[in-house]
Formats: C-alpha cells, structure tokens, sequence
C-alpha cells in the first residue's frame, strides 16, 4: 500500500474542491472495494478524502412522490427502509443478493456504483489490462472470460460491471445526483451513468474530476411485480454470473440485466416486444453482442431468466 | 513399542471417556482469540521487522535485472534480499548435517529422498513458476514493506512453459512410486464383456482455501533458531529448514501450537520460512511474515488437476469383469503424481484390472497432497463411472456396488483381507435412512416448482495409514497429567482426543489433563496429514501411558500387570492409593512411542463408507442446490463421536465444492492461476450447506492399533462430490464429466 494523506471533509462541495485540487485523490466511503484495490496496489491514491460525515446518509421524500437516497446511505440501511421494501421491492432484493451482511453494512450508494470491475486480470497486477494501465492490453480477450461481457464491449475492455445495486436502479430510472469542484450540481440519468469501455475503458463513469456524488433519485413508484433473480456459481456471496431486475405487469415489462455489460443494460425497445414473448425480447434487448466460447451462455441464460420472470408476472 | 499383532482387550475399550463425545478442549482459547497463531508471538519476538515476499511475475524463464535501490530507499527499509545477495541454501537430496529424523510411514519409508522436504529460496536467476519468490523485502512496519515490494523492479526474459495438462499429457511418464498394476487381462476381458462403458472425466487444479495463511516468525538465540510457523508435521519442518539452511536440526525448534487449517496445505515448507529465517539471521532480530492471500494460490501448492478414462466391463449379472482406470497429471518436475487410481485397487471386485499412472512435467505452481489426495479426485471419476454403468445394466447402483463387493484386496486374493470393511452395512444403512427406495431411477422425473430433483449415491474409501508416534506423559503431585507431543492439532480436535486417551489410560476426568503440542522439542510424532494422525499419535500415546501407569504401580508397590487405574485411583489386590500420594510432589514422567509392524501388508486397512445426497436444480438457470446430505462411515473406534462427526461434515462441504464450483483456472498462455483469491475461487458457503447428518457404524479395527481406530477426517470428503454429480444427473439427465459441475455446463445439457 502506497502512502496516502488523509482528510474528512466538512461540507460536500469542500470535498469535491479537496479532490480536485490534491493531485492523486480519492473519496473513501465504506472503503469495502478502495482499500482492497489499495492493498492489492491496483489503485495507489496519494489522498484519501472521506465523505463519511458529510450528512449525505439520509433517505428523503422528494416533491415528486419519489425518495431522495443520500450517497451514504449504508446498502443495509437503504434495503431495510421501509418506503424501499414497500415501493422499490426490485431495489431491496438487489441489493440483499449482494456481497455479504458485515459488506453491507459499510458499502455505501455512492460507493456501490463505483465498485471497479471482478475482471480477475485488473486484480492482477503482472498481466496486461487496458482498465488498469491504460495501453497496456487486455488480458481477458484470449483469456479467462467466463463471466466478463458480452454486450457493449471493445476489442479494448470485455469487462462487466458487477454492481446488483445499479441494475435495480436502472429498472427504476434513477438519476445519479452530484456536486461539483466548483460548487454546481447536476443529475445524471442512471444510463448515462456508467459508460462502455469504448478506447478508453479507464475511464468508467460521466463524473468529472473531484466530482462527488450526492445521491440518487428515484421517480414516484410504478407499481407491478418487483423481482430481482441473480444467478450465481454458488447460493451467496457471489457476484452474478447473470441477473435481471424486472418490473412486470399484465402487457407490460421493464427488463434490465446484470453481468453482461459494462453498465446495466437495458433496452426499452425490446421492452414494448414483450407480447410477442422471451425469445423475440431478447432478439432486440442483445442484439449486436459479441461472446466468447467461454461466456457464450450468458445470452440464452439471460433469454431463459427473461421467460420465467415474464411468465411470473403473467406478461 | 512395535504394533505387530492385533490388539487384544485394553484399557480403552473401558470406554469410560474414549468413544464419548466431548467438545474441543481448545475451542475456548479459540472463540475467545487466544489461541495464539504463528504471526501472533508478539512478545517472544519483540521488536520484529516485517517481510514481504515479492513474487515472479512470470511463470517460466530468467530474471535478466532487478534493481532494489528504490525499494532499498524506501522509508523503513532494513533489508532487500534477491538471489544476488541471498545466502547459500541447500535443495533436495541435501539432508541436514547429523541426519533427518528417522521416518517411518509406509509410503515415505526406506528409500525416501534425503532434504526432501527443503525448500532454498531466491538461489538463481531461473523462474520455474508463477509467484516463486524473486526477492524478499524487510521493513520496520508491515505497510512499509509491502509499499516497498511494489518498488523493486525486475525485467525478466520470459521461455515457453508447459501450462496444459491435456496438451502435455501424452509426454507422461509412470512414476517410480506409482507402477502400473495389470492383473488379469484387461484388455481381452473389457472387449469381450457384455455391458460396458468407456467414459474420460477430468478434474480441475483445486486449492486447499484453509483460512489461516502460511506465516512464520523467526528468532535466533546465538545460533539456535525458533520458528513459529504454520505446519501440520513438525519434524518435516524440521527436517526442511534445517536442510535447506544446512544447519543441525537441533538447532532448529519449530513451533506450530494452533492451526488455522492446512487441508494438506501445511506438509511443506515454502518461502515464508525459510526467508524469515535468512533475513532474521542477517538483521540480528526477529523477522515476521505471512502470505497474502493471492500469493497462496500460485506461491505454494495445490491438489493437481487429473483426466482419468475409466473403462468398467461387466456381465449381464453386474459382477464387474474388467476394471481400467488410467490417469494423467502433471505437476513441477520434484513433485509427485496425483494418485488418483487408488481406491480402484481396492473398492471393487473383478478378475481383470488395469490400472495406470501418467505424469507429465508442467510448469505450474507445485502439485502436492490435498485432503484425500488420490481418492478424493479419483472416485470423483470412478464413483460416477459406476452410476454410468450401472444405468446401462438396468441395475440399482446401490445394488451394483454390493453386487461387487470384496472382502479381500481384489489384486493380492483372499491372502490379503481386510482388517474390516462395512461399505455393504453403509450402502443399506444409509439407503434405509435416507429413503434409497422412492428414488425415481429414471432422470429428470422429479420435480418442486421450477426445481428439479435427484438423488445420488456414492461409495467411499479411504486407505488408512499408519505413522510412528510418541508422546511424553508427567503426572505430577496435583493430579495432573500433562501430555507432550509434537503432534498437532490444525483444527481437527487432536488436543481434545489426546486428553481423552490419557484421561481413560489414567482413570482421571478430563479436567485434570493438560495437553501441549506443535513444538518439535516434544517427542516426535505422526502429524496431520493423510488422516493417520488421531489413531497413530493415540497408539504412540497410550504406549506412553502405559509406561507411565507401570511406573506409578512400581511406585505404589503394586504388580504393575492387574493394576487398575480409576478415579485418580491407583489399586491392586485390595489396596488403593491415591496417584497424588503415589507421584509425590517431584511426579514421575514416562514416554512412549508406537512403531507399526507389517499389519498394513498383510492386511488391507481403509476407512469405508457411502454418501447420499439430493439436490435441487433450477429449471430455468440449472442452478444446483444440495437439499441434504447423509454420510455413513464405518471407520473402526471413533474416539470421539462429535470431534469425528464435525470432520465429516466438513469432508462433505468440501465435497460440494469438489462437485459443484472449486476450480483453480489456468491461463495457458501465462501459466498461473488466474482466479487467485476468495472472491473469485468458490468454496461454498454456509448457504450452500444443507442439512447434513453423519452415522458411524460401530466398528473395531484390531489391525490398526491399540486404539482399533481409522481416520475419518479424509474419508469425510472421498466420494462426496461423485454422490452429488449422480444425483444432479438423476434431476435433470445431464451427464457432466469435466468438474465442477458449473450451471453454463448442465444447462447445455438439460432436457429442458
Ligand atoms: C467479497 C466481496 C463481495 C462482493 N459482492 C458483491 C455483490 O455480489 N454484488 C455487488 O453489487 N457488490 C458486491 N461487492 C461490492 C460492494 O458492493 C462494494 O464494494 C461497495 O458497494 C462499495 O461501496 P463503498 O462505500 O465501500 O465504496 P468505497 O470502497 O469507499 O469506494 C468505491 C469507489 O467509489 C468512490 N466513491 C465512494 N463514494 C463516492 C461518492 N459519494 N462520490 C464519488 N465517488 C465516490 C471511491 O473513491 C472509490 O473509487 C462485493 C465486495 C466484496 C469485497
Ligand atoms: S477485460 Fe478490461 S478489465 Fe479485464 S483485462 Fe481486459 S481491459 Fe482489463
């Protein structure tokens, strides 16, 4: 672990300016997924800035009828809240299919949605990886790739995103919610949150440098079967091979996935083909995707999730 | 004492203590935290400077520069050793200077290499595997060494290594220790018969994932060396660092008084030792380390990956009539041979055998003993096969393998018996329990909501071996009886056994016996490993105590023969003596060992049992629950019902793994273990685990000591996964043969 400087932040457009101005910086939440990456040397920050005490841990009504979810509201805390459980059940289920009870009791929102990849050559500091060093290659292309992307990858980055979290959030159209260096703010809408990797795959979200994220949105509930099925190699503490958060309802759908891409993904195109049944969905929802003999399954197992969940909500 | 002939009526079989269930003796220090592991002596090793190994980034070629001046810089850098400036060590075929310690297991006996448990580290320029040690940073802080590991630079020039084992593996040679057995003839026997299957299964690299890592502290008195460190058979430590370091092996004391599992793991030495050791030496004070996580996975060893073919022919009355089992592994040229064809000479009857070993050079990290090595992975392959058969002969499996059970060792002839079997008694107990009969033999028919359901069955050997063993014994003027041996305890309950056979030998209660072990200046004994530890060192113990009771009659006055020995008690011919009056204050010590004769020769000794499982798998996402779990074990005295039964619960856990997820993948074109950490290499978790019940038939094994005990801890693992793959084949149709049974591979396979 490299040496770093730390420092609590007493307001968050403090420590949006802090982390714009200390060259080397970074936030530190829950520091579940940060002081891995640090200890592993994959991520050598020279400044650490803590947003822990910053008064972004609560969870607000919004005059629109939806929640307002501050970036440091605990993933335990945000899946046992009562509005959550009631009106986002797709977002508790989420959420509780992910890491262990003692991780989320420390992840964080905002944290979560910047969780870095499992590709387990960016955990691997000999090999090549484009993500960790950018240039250097990827070592995932004629590696192991079982369970890396198959949807909106580049011939740079076949990396996927793991969060559970994000996936739920996406079904529900959140917005992301930030402050930046120079005190503005702005909303992101969660599918323009996180990006392809394209030529670029280090860079992995639309937050500009010392950008710091508040919180999250969410619009007035919409009703319908809230499910969240996350397949998995074993019964807990694993990251999804494949999952789908859904909202159904009699003639009507929204589908997102996990584990396939570098982002949730989610078609609304393919969501208005949901009469016309699993297979016709997923022709238009994973179009243009590029599979490996190794994570080739991903796609019918995605189709095969599609079908029961659409089936469970007599779609 | 030589254990030569079958053990008559003794003092254990009272079984006023021995046979009862007792939980751990050490399992307050453990709870409570203090139970001290290897890097946590903190006050016999005061001012201790940490060290980082810095692994190869490369798996095969030469290091052609390295430059430590930044890391030697660095703030609290004390020292930076590469093979530039590290001292002369000494490899295989170099035994310390005044010997090894005499070694007396069957499989290791006689002709054993000398040094071979040596280890030298950072000798030269070649890289021979991935994470191999390059060089070897001391600071005076822990995160100080490790930001300085990240400066040391190294260009190396990299060689094609060998990484496939299905590539490489017709280059494999048989091994010296494993020679091809050919009984009969195979070949015309196997094409004449009238059922039968020709079938090749394969079995990943898989990592023992125990949750203490390997760590080591080193101290040196002059030039008398303590290292605590993490090992399961402290002479082999011994044996190695004071070979590799070509010093006494009196001058080396190895303490491992507590460990956090090993799973075979901890037989051998590797860097951490060693480099603790040289650099403590050079410093002139204390060196602490421990691996990282990652580095376990490619830095130390792994139970190898196998394809095995098996070929099963049998008669249209499902006696077997050829057997053929072939196995090819690979593993670093020093390493041995995965032997996976062994429970085949043994578990089933049949005139015509073929059984044959390949093992090919790989440039992989080293292959070494993993719980149950052989057995675990071969019956894996054969256990399966067997299912595959018996569904071509219409036959019940349970029914096929008692079709095809022997009381003799299938290649030797009734010459050669078991000292006890009971794997019959354990298929129809266990079918009994665990309701065999309302299994549906057709697969796929069995369905609970979108779950489909099967169940499966499994035999289960495991050979028993046997180690020399001593122990000391003091009973001093309270009462007490402390026990010494170097034995350990790596989680399994040897401190609670021990205290149970002394507490029966001495007609004591529990509370009045102290137990010390893992410190090589007790007596030395079996260890932990290969299941032979809780019968051998029991053996090598109740010698001791034996000397230790005649002693105490001498004392008393008493004909030491018709002395009983009962409620701190000594009595004979009417009389009674208090023991603490007899010992008096300065008490009286004895020491014992036991050494095993030619029983095992003459004899076949193995634990039996048979495993049940029924498992859940998801229609949709051929995701596989296991629903329950029953095991059967006929593994001669249990000494301790719960200490056993905790052993076999997790043998089956483990076995889950073996079927369902462990799978060390390597890169091919690198040479490494790519999934190198908790997150990424699956073992199962406590979501995984079903309900699990145990049963041990009552059985008393004459030939294997004078306890008539066998190990249990491997048996718990052997056939398990095999039990689960035949029931997720009787779920869904879906016949896998390349463990583990991953959803990708049973949803191409699923009927639906
Ligand atoms: C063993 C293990 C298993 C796991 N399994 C799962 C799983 O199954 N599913 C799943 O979804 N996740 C899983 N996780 C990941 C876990 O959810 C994340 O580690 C966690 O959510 C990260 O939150 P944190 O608050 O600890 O983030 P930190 O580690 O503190 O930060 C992560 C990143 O976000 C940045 N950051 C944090 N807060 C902000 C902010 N407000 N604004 C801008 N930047 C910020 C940090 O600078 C850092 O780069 C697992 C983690 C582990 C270790
Ligand atoms: S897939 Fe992405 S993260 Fe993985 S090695 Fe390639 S570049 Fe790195």
């Amino acid at each position: 672990m490299k040496p770093f400087t730390y420092q609590r932040a007493a307001t968050p457009a403090e420590a949006a300016r802090v982390a714009a101005e200390m060259p080397g910086s970074r936030f530190i939440a829950g520091g579940t997924n940060l002081l891995d990456l640090m200890k592993l040397q994959i991520e050598t920050p020279g400044h650490l800035v803590d947003v822990n005490h910053l008064g972004l841990d609560r969870i607000e009504p919004t005059a629109e009828g939806g929640l307002r979810i501050g970036a440091m509201v605990r993933n335990t805390d945000l899946a046992a809240d009562k509005r959550v459980r009631r009106d986002y059940a797709v977002l508790s289920r989420a959420l509780l299919s992910g890491a262990s009870a003692q991780l989320r009791n420390k992840a964080t929102t905002g944290g979560n949605l910047l969780q870095r990849t499992r590709c387990p050559y960016f955990y691997e500091p000999s090999k090549p990886c484009n993500k960790r060093v950018p240039g250097s290659g990827c070592a995932a292309l004629g590696g192991f790739n079982r369970n890396l992307a198959v949807l909106g990858t580049s011939d740079k980055c076949i990396a996927t995103h793991p969060s559970d979290m994000a996936v739920a959030m996406r079904v529900l159209d959140a917005t992301v919610e930030t402050v930046s260096p120079d005190g503005t703010t702005r909303s992101i809408p969660i599918a323009d949150f996180h990006r392809l990797p394209g030529d670029t795959p280090h860079i992995e979200t639309q937050l500009g440098r010392g950008e710091l994220i508040t919180g999250v949105m969410l619009p007035a509930p919409i009703g319908g079967l809230h499910v969240y099925r996350k397949v998995r190699d074993r019964a807990s503490y694993a990251f999804a091979v494949v999952s789908i958060a859904a909202v159904v309802a009699p003639g009507r759908a929204r589908l997102a996935y996990g584990g396939l891409a570098h982002k949730p993904w989610r078609v609304e195109a393919a969501e208005a083909l949901v009469a016309d049944g699993a297979a016709a969905v997923a022709k238009t929802a994973f179009a243009g995707a590029r599979t490996t003999p190794e994570n080739a399954f991903k796609l019918p197992l995605a189709q095969r999730l599609t079908a029961s969940v659409l089936a469970d909500g007599k779609v | 004492m030589k254990f030569d002939s079958a053990a008559g009526q003794n003092v254990i079989d009272q079984g006023r203590i021995v046979g009862k269930s007792y939980p751990r003796v050490d399992g307050p220090l453990k709870v409570s935290g203090l139970a001290p592991y290897a890097h946590e002596y903190h006050s016999d090793a005061p001012n201790a400077a940490y060290g980082v190994i810095v692994g190869a980034g490369i798996s095969k070629g030469r290091i052609t520069a390295i430059d430590t001046s930044e890391a030697e810089r660095a703030p609290g850098v004390v020292l930076v050793m590469t093979h530039r400036n590290a001292p002369k060590q000494f490899g295989i075929g170099h035994a310390p200077p005044g010997g090894t310690g005499p070694q007396q297991d069957e499989k290791d006996g006689g002709g054993e290499k000398p040094g071979r448990h040596n280890k030298p580290q950072l000798q030269g320029p070649e890289v021979r595997h991935f994470d191999q040690s390059v060089a070897f940073v001391v600071a005076e802080t822990f995160e100080q060494a490790r930001d300085a590991a990240r400066l040391v630079r190294i260009t190396y020039a990299v060689e094609k290594g060998r990484f496939d084992l299905a590539a490489e593996k017709d280059k494999g040679e048989m091994p010296e220790d494993t020679p091809d057995s050919n009984v009969g003839n195979f070949d015309s026997a196997f094409a004449a018969a009238p059922a039968k299957i020709d079938v090749t299964y394969t079995t990943p690299d898989q990592a023992h994932s125990m949750m203490e890592p390997h760590a080591s502290i080193a101290r040196w008195d002059g030039d008398q060396l303590t290292l605590w460190t993490s090992h399961q058979i402290i002479h082999w430590g011994v044996d190695g660092v004071a070979g590799t370091l070509g010093i006494h092996k009196d001058k080396v004391r190895v303490i491992s008084a507590y460990i956090g599992g090993g799973f075979g793991s901890k037989l051998m030495i590797y860097g951490d030792p060693i480099l603790a050791a040289l650099a403590a030496r050079q410093l002139g004070r204390p060196v602490k380390v421990a691996l990282t996580r990652p580095q376990i996975y490619n830095h130390t060893s792994h139970r190898p990956a196998t394809i095995q073919r098996l070929r099963l022919g049998a008669g249209i009355d499902g006696k077997l009539l050829a057997i053929g089992h072939d196995v090819w592994c690979g593993n670093l040229p020093e390493g041995e041979a995965e032997n996976a064809a062994d429970q085949t000479k043994l578990l089933y009857a049949g005139a015509n055998r073929l059984l044959r070993t390949r093992k090919t050079e790989l440039d992989l990290p080293l292959g070494a003993s993993m719980r149950a090595p052989g057995e675990a992975v071969g019956l894996l392959a054969l256990e399966c096969a067997m299912d595959e058969l018996a569904e071509k002969l219409g036959l019940d499996p349970i029914e096929f393998r008692i079709l095809n059970d022997t009381q003799f060792d299938p290649e030797k002839g009734p010459e050669r018996p078991f000292s006890t079997r009971h794997l019959v008694e354990c298929l129809r107990t266990g079918a009994d329990k665990f309701g065999w009969s309302k299994r549906n033999p057709k697969p796929g028919m069995v369905r609970d909501g979108r779950w489909l359901i099967g169940i499966g069955v499994a035999s289960a050997i495991r050979n028993n071996l046997v180690m020399a063993s001593g122990a000391r014994v003091r009973l001093s003027g309270d009462g007490v009886l402390t026990i010494q041996t170097q034995m350990t305890d790596i989680g399994t309950g040897s401190y609670t056994i021990l205290a149970q056979i002394g507490a029966e030998m001495l007609g004591l209660p529990m509370d009045k016996v102290r137990v010390e072990l893992g410190d090589s200046s007790f007596p030395q004994s079996a260890g932990s490993g290969g299941s032979w530890g809780a019968n051998s060192a029991s053996a090598g113990l109740y010698y001791a105590c034996e000397n230790l009771r005649n002693a105490i009659a001498q004392r008393a006055g008493f004909n030491s023969t018709d002395s009983q020995f009962a409620d701190g008690k000594v009595s004979a011919g009417g009389r009674s003596r208090n023991l603490a009056d007899v010992v008096g204050k300065d008490g009286i010590s004895a020491e014992g060992k036991v050494e095993f004769g030619d029983l095992t020769k003459r004899f076949a000794q193995a634990a039996f049992g048979a495993h049940f499982a029924e498992v859940a798998v998801d229609s949709v996402t051929a995701e596989v629950r296991v629903r329950r779990m029953l095991s059967v074990c006929a593994a001669g005295r249990i000494i301790n019902p719960q200490t056993a039964r905790s052993q076999c619960l997790g043998g089956m856990t483990m076995g889950i793994g073996a079927a369902l997820m462990e799978d060390q993948v390597v890169d091919k074109r690198f040479g490494y273990f790519v999934n190198h950490d908790l997150a990424e290499y699956h073992v199962p978790v406590h979501a995984d685990i079903p309900d699990m019940e145990v049963i041990f038939l009552d059985e008393l094994d004459d030939k294997s000591s004078p306890i008539k005990a066998k190990g249990v801890g491997e048996l718990g693992i052997c056939g398990v996964g095999a039990a689960v793959a035949n029931a997720v084949h009787n779920a869904t149709g879906a016949r896998i043969r390349d463990y583990p049974l991953t959803l990708d591979k049973i949803m191409a396979k699923m009927a639906v």
